[in-house]
């Protein structure tokens, strides 16, 4: 059975692979937003010395890594599920013997290593030529860096499930999933770092699940937490990984009820 | 059109979730100057006002040039064979079952801006405000139409679905800025290649008499000229090899 599942994982590598044009422009265009990124916020720097607790070399890190965790956490799920369920292919597919969620985010995953593998890293390289990234030195960050980028895509992933379902319920979410892309980016800290929003803002956004996907792991790389700091960063994942995981669950009972009403 | 309006609901869930994309970037902008004074020498209320121009050809553009999709729908499902079967220009019949009338809000938001950010500069208002708004305007929206239309004809070529457009609605955004902050190479980019520079920052230039920026302002309708031109030439081939889907 779970053979099966893992199935799901190579066939989307798969498949990603055949449009690599795609991801060869890609690369392209997301080491445009580091640069356009890096220059805007050298600009606002000025002769600043730090801004929200970032120093100016930490603030390029941070802006690489944001960018390049995106090009790995990010994937179009909530469009997928939306297709499905309005051209009906969804009844099909929750027949059967597979749990459709998990399929979905095993086929997350595999776009996941493609984009890991050939835009990810071809990208930071690329980077790390560019501009004055400093990468951490040690072991533990790398690997804790790691945990944290699956944890970043599980709850992108997640968040993108939950929009993506809400299909059966909502009658056009396609204003939905425009919304929750730009809340996603921006709330989540990929375009301004959570510490330099105004008090109020960045005091609410640190009660939401968005910060655990970008900000909270870019802070950890780029050496702003550290020591115990890195262990309370993983258990905001994990609250948020499990706390999400509740909705899904629900929407996932109440669509196959719903399922079945329509259905006759 | 009619069929659209037809459909308050979706009508008015499409005006909120475009108007909170503006707002979240305007945010950032927000956000920007709680922290610094000026951005390459602009103060906030010039770049506002750069952002209120910014959106009024954006919102023009997104209500009459809609290729979203134009891959999925026209050559995967086969729309493309019916509209070729008819007599009207077929770029000009699919600009037209696509038109989307709520993006006009932001046209309608970014005037507004524009008008306050403008009184707080106390920009005078010139006899050529107005017409040059409308020129600079429409060439912004010839320059979007071209690059779009040259990417979307790319679907004419090769069956990979589009990735590209999404991503370049992300690097659009980008001209809103004083492009001098960043290097050389972006700079060109932005001003020659893709030109996004040329639908924010150069014609909204005009309007805040930043004279260093005055010819590439006048440039606008040159470049739009262009792009658009390039745009229909690689439809109009793109059109010509195309063969059809399927049986």
């Amino acid at each position: 059975m779970l053979g099966a599942y893992f199935d799901f994982i190579r066939i989307r590598f798969l498949t990603m692979l055949a449009y690599r044009v795609n991801y060869y422009s890609g690369i392209l265009i997301y080491t445009l937003n580091i640069g356009v990124n890096y220059f805007t916020w050298r600009a606002i720097y000025g002769d600043g010395e730090s801004l929200g607790g970032f120093t100016g070399a930490q603030m390029t890190t941070y802006v690489a890594v944001s960018w390049m965790a995106r090009a790995f956490y990010f994937n179009n799920l909530d469009r997928e599920i939306s297709t499905d369920i309005r051209d009906g292919s969804i009844a099909i597919q929750f027949i059967r013997p597979y749990n459709y969620v998990l399929v979905k985010m095993m086929q997350g995953l595999g776009e996941g290593l493609f984009r890991f593998m050939m835009l990810m890293i071809p990208g930071m390289v690329i980077a790390i030529l560019l501009f004055p990234v400093q990468l951490p030195t040690e072991l533990s960050a790398w690997a804790g860096f790691l945990a944290m980028l699956f944890f970043s895509f599980l709850i992108s992933s997640q968040i993108n499930i939950i929009t993506g379902l809400s299909a059966f319920f909502v009658e056009n979410n396609e204003g939905m999933m425009r919304m929750k892309r730009v809340v996603v980016d921006l709330f989540s800290g990929l375009i301004v770092p959570i510490s330099l929003f105004p008090g109020w803002l960045s005091s609410v956004l640190e009660v939401l699940p968005f910060q655990a996907i970008t900000y909270l792991p870019g802070s950890v790389f780029t050496g702003r937490v550290q020591g115990v700091g890195i262990w309370n960063v993983l258990g905001i994942q994990v609250i948020w990984f499990v706390v999400l995981l509740i909705p899904i669950v629900w929407l996932y009972h109440a669509a196959r009820q719903r399922l079945f009403v329509q259905g006759g | 059109m009619k069929t659209r309006l037809t459909y308050r609901a979706d009508f008015w869930v499409e005006v909120v979730s475009d108007l909170l994309f503006q707002a979240t970037n305007f945010i950032f902008i927000l956000v920007i100057f709680m922290h610094t004074e000026s951005l390459g020498g602009w103060s906030q209320n010039e770049v506002v006002f750069v952002y209120g121009f910014f959106m009024v050809p954006f919102g023009v553009f997104s209500c009459f040039v809609n290729m979203w999709g134009f891959s999925e729908r026209y050559i995967v499902k086969g729309e493309m064979d019916r509209i070729l079967t008819r007599p009207a220009h077929n770029l000009f019949q699919i600009f037209l079952e696509n038109v989307d009338p709520p993006a006009l809000v932001g046209s309608v938001i970014g005037l507004i801006i524009m008008g306050i950010s403008g009184s707080n500069l106390g920009l005078p208002f010139e006899w050529w405000t107005i017409p040059m708004v409308i020129i600079l305007t429409l060439s912004a929206v010839a320059i979007y139409t071209g690059i779009y239309t040259t990417l979307t004809s790319l679907s004419f070529y090769s069956d990979a679905p589009t990735g590209i457009l999404p991503l370049m609605y992300n690097i659009q955004t980008y001209g809103r800025y004083p492009v001098t902050i960043y290097n050389r190479a972006i700079q060109v980019l932005l001003t020659w290649i893709i030109p996004f520079a040329f639908v924010g920052i150069y014609p909204a230039a005009m309007f805040l008499h930043r004279e260093e920026m005055q010819g590439m302002a006048l440039l606008t309708p040159v470049v739009g000229a262009i792009f658009l031109g390039i745009g229909l030439l690689s439809w109009n081939y793109g059109v010509k090899r195309y063969k059809g889907a399927g049986s």
